[in-house]
Parts: C-alpha cells; sequence; structure tokens
C-alpha cells in the first residue's frame, strides 16, 4: 500500500474546485473509499430521502473506516444540482444523486470527471463511470392494490402522484391492475403534486382525493403528509419510501418500503476492490430493494393472506404484475391475454390503464 | 411603563446605506453563536459560507452565474416598485420566457445559425412581456390588484410548462420522462471561460443595471417612474400618465425576466423541464429591496444573495452542515435587515405612566 497523505485531512476550501480540476484526474488515493449522497429533499423527510440516507449509514455501518462518507440534502433539481455534483466529485471517490431531476447535470459532471464514479437513481441514462440503479416500486404497488381491492368498501383509491415519470404512471398500473382483479369497477383517481416533496401540496391532494368519494390513499411522493392526513380523517392509506407507521397508526395498510442498504454496500465494496463497472439494475422484492411494512390493524386477516400470497408469488417469479389482459383507459386492449409487458416498455410507459381517471 | 414606537423626523441618509452592511455584520456574529452551539467550528463555517466560494475562478463563476437572473429580475421589480406597481409574478415571467425563448430553440432543432440566440432572446423578451401585460392590462382597465394577478399568473405557468414538456414538446428519445430534447449547439449560450459554465448571459445583466441605472437616474421617464411612485398627485399635476409607468414597469420587468428565463434554459440547463427555477422571480424581490432598488445596490445584493445559497452548498460538502442551518442564516440576514430598515425610520420610546393624561394609580391610593 503507498502512503499519501489522508485526503481526509484535505480541507475543503478556497482550493477546493481548483484541486477538483486535478483530483478527479488522479487514481484513488490510498485511505478510506470517500462516498457521497446528494438528497432531493431533506434527510429528515420520512420517506425518500431518509431511505437512502439509511443506506448510506448502513455503508458506514459495514464498511467501518474503509469509508468515509457525506450527503448533501434538499438539493433542486436543474442548475443548482450540478454545482452541488461537481463539488462532491472534486473530493470523493463516488456520487450517488438520489433522483431523476439529476440524471443530466451527473452525466455533464461525470464527463469532466472520468476517474470518479457516479451513480444516479431513477434515470436511464449510463456511462463508462456513470451507472443507473433502480428499484421495482411496482410489486409493492401490486401488493397494495391486492390490498385496496379487499379492503376498500367504495371501491375508489386516490393517488397522489408526484412528477409523471414512467416509474410512477406503472406504479399507478400495477396497484390498480391488482385492485380490479379483485373488485372489477376498482377506480383510481390521481392527483399531481408536480413535485417530490411538498408536504402542503401533497396534503391538500389526498385532502381533495379524499373528498371526491376515495377511501383509500396511495402515494409515490416523498413526505408523511398523505398517510398524516389520511390518519385525521379516518381512511386507509398506503406509506411511501419507508414505514411511516409512526404517522399514521391506524391509517397505514402498510408501506412500501425501499432499501437501498445491501446496494450502496456492494458498490462502494467494488469501489474498494478496484472491481466497479457501470451498469443499470432494477433491483426488485427478490432482492429485497422493496418490501412491505408489516400490515396495519385496518388489514383483515383473510387481506393479509391474499397479499401475502401475492408478494410470495411475486419473489417467487410466478406472478407478474403486467399479465395481460390489460386494457388501457377507452378500453382498448393493449396487452394480450399470455403476453406481457416487457422492462423496455415498461421504462417508458406513459399509458393508464383501465380504471384510472387522470 | 410602556413602549412607544413612532416615526422619526428625520430618516439618516448615511445609517439608511449603513444598514445593509450592518445587518452583514450583525448575521455573521448571529451565526457565529449558532453554529457554535450546535457543535460545528463557527469559523470555519462562516469561512465556507461566505468566503470559500470566492476563492477560485470555479466559484467565482458560480457566483456570477446564479446572481445574473436574480440582478436582471431585481433591476426590472426595482423600477417597478419606485412607481408602486407591485408585480411578484416574476416567477411566472421567467417561465414564459424560458418557453417563448425554448419553442424557438426546439423549432430550429438541428438547425445552425448565428441568428438563432437573438432570435430565441427575442422571443423569451416577448414571452415575459406578453405574461406581464396581463397584470398591465387588468390593472389600467378595471383596477384589479396587479399583486394578485401577478402571482396567480405564476402558477398557470408552471403547470404550462409541465403540459409542454410532458406533451407536445416531450423528447422523443426521452422515455417519456418530462423533458425536452437538449437544444442544438447553436442554441446554448457560448460559454465565456473553459471548464466554467459561466455564459455570454451574464454580461447581459451587467449591461442590463447600467442601463438602468442611467434610465432610472438621469432621463425624464426615470424622474417619472419615481415621481407617480412618490406623489401620484403631483404626478397628475405634471402630466405624467399612471396608465403609462405601470404598462412600462410591468412590461420592463416581464420581458427581463423573460430573458432571465431563457437565459438558464439555453445556458446551464440546456433544454426545457418542468423546474427551470428555483425560485429566482421570488427571491428577486427580495434582492430589490435589499439593494435599496438601486441598480447598483441590485448588484451587489444579487451577488451576496448567490453567495449564501453557494457557501450553503460548500457548508454542506465540506462539515455536513444542516441545510437548514444554513437556511436559518439567509433568514437571519432579511430579518436584521428589515429590522434595522424599522429603526432606521421609527424610534422605540418608553413611556412612563406618569405622562400620560390618565391620573396615576398611586395618586388614586393616596387620595
Amino acid at each position: 500500500m503507498t502512503i499519501l497523505i489522508p485526503r481526509r485531512t484535505f480541507l475543503v476550501g478556497s482550493a477546493t474546485a481548483a484541486a477538483a480540476m486535478t483530483v478527479g484526474q488522479e487514481a484513488r488515493a490510498a485511505g478510506p473509499v470517500k462516498a457521497a449522497w446528494v438528497y432531493v429533499g431533506p434527510v429528515g423527510d420520512f420517506g425518500w430521502s431518509y431511505q437512502h440516507d439509511l443506506g448510506r449509514k448502513a455503508v458506514e455501518a459495514a464498511l467501518g473506516d474503509k469509508v468515509k462518507t457525506s450527503f448533501v440534502e434538499k438539493v433542486a433539481e436543474g442548475p443548482d444540482s450540478e454545482r452541488v455534483i461537481r463539488q462532491l466529485a472534486g473530493v470523493n471517490d463516488i456520487v450517488f444523486t438520489t433522483s431523476f431531476g439529476f440524471m443530466n447535470p451527473t452525466e455533464r459532471v461525470a464527463k469532466q470527471f472520468p476517474k470518479v464514479k457516479f451513480e444516479q437513481a431513477t434515470g436511464y441514462k449510463t456511462g463508462a463511470n456513470f451507472a443507473e440503479y433502480n428499484a421495482r416500486f411496482y410489486q409493492g404497488r401490486t401488493v397494495a392494490g391486492t390490498l385496496a381491492g379487499l379492503l376498500s368498501k367504495k371501491g375508489v383509491a386516490g393517488y397522489v402522484g408526484s412528477v409523471p415519470i414512467p416509474e410512477v404512471v406503472m406504479g399507478i398500473n400495477a396497484f390498480t391492475i391488482a385492485a380490479r382483479k379483485i373488485n372489477p369497477n376498482f377506480q383510481t383517481k390521481v392527483i399531481w403534486v408536480n413535485a417530490w416533496f411538498d408536504p402542503g401540496k401533497e396534503a391538500d391532494a389526498a385532502k381533495s382525493l379524499i373528498d371526491q368519494g376515495a377511501d383509500f390513499i396511495n402515494q409515490h411522493t416523498d413526505s408523511p403528509a398523505v398517510v398524516q392526513t389520511a390518519e385525521a380523517r379516518g381512511v386507509m392509506a398506503v406509506g411511501e419510501a419507508s414505514n411511516m407507521q409512526n404517522f399514521g397508526p391506524k391509517a397505514q395498510v402498510t408501506s412500501n418500503m425501499d432499501d437501498w442498504g445491501p446496494y450502496y454496500i456492494e458498490r462502494i465494496k467494488a469501489v474498494i476492490d478496484g472491481t466497479w463497472k457501470s451498469q443499470s439494475v432494477w433491483l426488485g422484492m427478490k432482492e429485497g430493494a422493496v418490501a412491505m411494512a408489516p400490515y396495519g390493524p385496518a388489514v383483515t386477516p383473510e387481506a393479509a393472506a391474499a397479499a401475502d400470497k401475492v408478494k410470495a408469488a411475486i419473489i417467487a417469479g410466478t406472478l407478474d404484475p403486467f399479465a395481460g389482459p390489460i386494457k388501457n383507459q377507452k378500453g382498448e386492449l393493449k396487452v394480450a391475454a399470455g403476453q406481457t409487458i416487457a422492462d423496455a416498455d415498461l421504462q417508458k410507459m406513459d399509458w393508464y390503464v383501465e380504471g384510472v381517471q387522470a | 411603563m410602556r413602549l412607544k414606537v413612532e416615526p422619526r423626523r428625520q430618516v439618516s441618509k448615511p445609517l439608511q446605506y449603513a444598514t445593509p452592511p450592518l445587518s452583514v455584520l450583525g448575521t455573521v456574529v448571529a451565526a457565529f453563536v449558532l453554529f457554535a452551539i450546535m457543535g460545528y467550528d463557527p469559523l470555519r463555517a462562516l469561512y465556507d459560507l461566505f468566503v470559500a466560494p470566492l476563492g477560485n475562478v470555479q466559484g467565482l463563476s458560480e457566483l456570477a452565474l446564479k446572481a445574473s437572473p436574480l440582478v436582471m429580475i431585481g433591476v426590472g421589480l426595482a423600477a417597478g416598485f419606485r412607481a408602486n406597481v407591485w408585480n411578484i409574478g416574476a416567477e411566472g415571467q421567467l417561465m414564459m420566457g424560458a418557453i417563448a425563448g425554448g419553442g424557438v430553440a426546439l423549432a430550429f432543432y438541428g438547425r445552425e445559425g448565428w441568428w438563432i440566440l437573438p432570435l430565441m432572446s427575442l422571443a423569451a423578451v416577448a414571452g415575459g412581456m406578453a405574461w406581464a401585460a396581463v397584470p398591465a392590462f387588468l390593472k389600467t382597465r378595471f383596477g384589479v390588484s396587479e399583486i394578485l394577478v401577478s402571482l396567480m399568473l405564476t402558477y398557470v405557468a408552471e403547470q404550462f410548462l409541465s403540459y409542454l414538456v410532458l406533451g407536445p414538446w416531450k423528447d422523443p428519445e426521452g422515455m417519456n420522462f418530462p423533458q425536452s430534447r437538449m437544444f442544438s449547439d447553436s442554441a446554448l449560450l457560448p460559454v465565456l471561460f473553459d471548464g466554467t459554465r459561466v455564459h455570454a448571459g451574464v454580461l447581459v445583466s451587467l449591461l442590463v443595471v447600467v442601463v438602468a441605472w442611467v434610465v432610472m437616474s438621469r432621463s425624464i421617464l426615470g424622474f417619472e417612474i419615481r415621481t407617480v411612485g412618490l406623489a401620484p398627485a403631483a404626478a397628475r399635476y405634471a402630466g405624467f400618465s399612471q396608465t403609462r409607468v405601470v404598462w412600462l414597469t410591468l412590461l420592463a420587468t416581464g420581458g427581463l425576466a423573460g430573458l432571465a428565463g431563457l437565459f438558464e434554459v439555453a445556458g446551464p440547463i440546456g433544454q426545457l423541464i418542468p423546474k427551470i427555477t428555483p425560485g429566482y422571480g421570488f427571491t428577486a424581490i427580495i434582492v430589490a429591496f435589499l439593494g435599496r432598488l438601486h441598480p447598483l445596490g441590485i448588484l451587489l445584493a444579487g451577488l451576496v444573495m448567490a453567495l449564501s445559497y453557494i457557501g450553503a452548498d460548500q457548508a454542506q460538502v465540506d462539515m455536513g452542515l444542516p441545510n437548514a442551518a444554513t437556511g436559518l442564516v439567509q433568514a437571519m440576514l432579511l430579518f436584521f435587515l428589515l429590522a434595522s430598515d424599522f429603526l432606521v425610520r421609527y424610534r422605540v420610546r418608553l413611556v412612563r405612566p406618569a405622562a400620560t393624561s390618565e391620573p396615576a394609580p398611586a395618586q388614586k391610593a393616596t387620595a
């Protein structure tokens, strides 16, 4: 092992960016691998960013002094994110950017820092030193949809959508398909808040959906505001990214949880070993990246058994959430019986299935 | 005893100019205490926040990039504020400018030519002006508050932008993500220094400051605007048309905001996306007042505001200072400024009960 001045003591100050230009070109110095995360929300959002930060902490716990981690929270998607990513690239070996809006900025910075590794969650571009990772959140939505079909008395669910990217659209579809397998008349009403983290708007959307007759609320936003609103209004809700039970002890039937820890540990180990390669992965329930929170009090034993069965079938690979026949909103057959939707088509999904009101 | 607030008979001019730097000083002292209590090295945090970004080319270029839209919009807003025209919808005008200019870029996608950027700029100015013309028309014709109209139109612009990037202007190769194509090279602003993101738009914003300064302080138009704001009755007597001033200031602000919006999408972003501004149109209101509604003051204020954002990132990257802590520093800056402004204009006096006309309770007791 060659011994060099540990980069840890390198004061990030006036020299940062000037140094960044050169540090980026150097081979990795000995000492701990430096890994940084860029979050779109605050680490205290108790949802998406919080869960990524738990992943970061899992890395620290697993790899100890072989790694040094840091993060920047509440980074706006757009030009500000590129500046933050560049600052981090100057002093880190690997940078994880955890929102879709960071994709193009990350790609640009990755080209300027060929020796630094970059990984971006929920996008679609890759490069020599730029990897993509995502989770099959829709698998959890299928479980949630099963619960909704069995538990919703009105047969109407509300869905608080964040930004209409394929990942969110396919979640709405998976949820509705599963619910309609049980209740063929099931309807899902969608409201978009056009933000990942905006508790005020999220709560308003939930209220409006409940006023429109929904008694089961799902969400694809980052804060527990939806679960809190459901609790206050006495309807059921599905948490997102993290277990939000504390925010809705009666309301939360389950939560579509993410676990990024194992992936982050694996990737940073690869950097330490020098085996890191660019890739594009889509992890699911089988890998443990998507998991369901323990069922809440509103879940009947029968519903729990049905949901468990669906979960087990997805993990075993015997149930495909997008197996045909699937009709679109107009009632036209989009996927024939015996067919399914390929991953490549799912990743650019921009149409809704029958029963979605958006 | 009670406190009484009364206006000062004479407002000290030097004090008025001294309060912004004094507020910065007050913020630094308060932040020092705050960081120390939180267990962070206060000197290092302050260094990261206010000094580190100034020490190198990359930091300076980012500062110019971030300050440019704030200054450009702030200068326009200030002209309106001086005439009592309260346009708080610059955010929406910025988006409409970006949409109009970006639309030109997309219409000529793949084409080359020196004329594309000027055409985009013209379209952006027109787009911002068109959006500002709505409150101008409603105010001058029906007396509708421009505050409400301009603000509400911001949300309309936001939805319109979302609709475009999700619908007709969606990148056909973009996997159905809400974004337009990346602009062609001819539709991107030239970068001033290699390796940075600082672009030609920054020079335009400097030019805007100079022009605004000359217009506001040296021209009859500037005098007209100021008179309408300070003494509407006198302005009417002098034959200055209030309607004209409302239209002029709103269109100027809208045009500048639209151009600032274009400089974002044709500069660091390079395409249309749903979120093109982190609230520049609103922050520019603060910048305008921080800069005492004077173009040169606004230039300084824009730089200080931009520095506080970039420094906040720096402090997070370097020492893990939470985002909320740096947010507090920005809030304190405004608090100190508003508080000192208040104290310059008003004085707080202790009033003793004996000095009032009511009989003091002590007298009652002896009676």
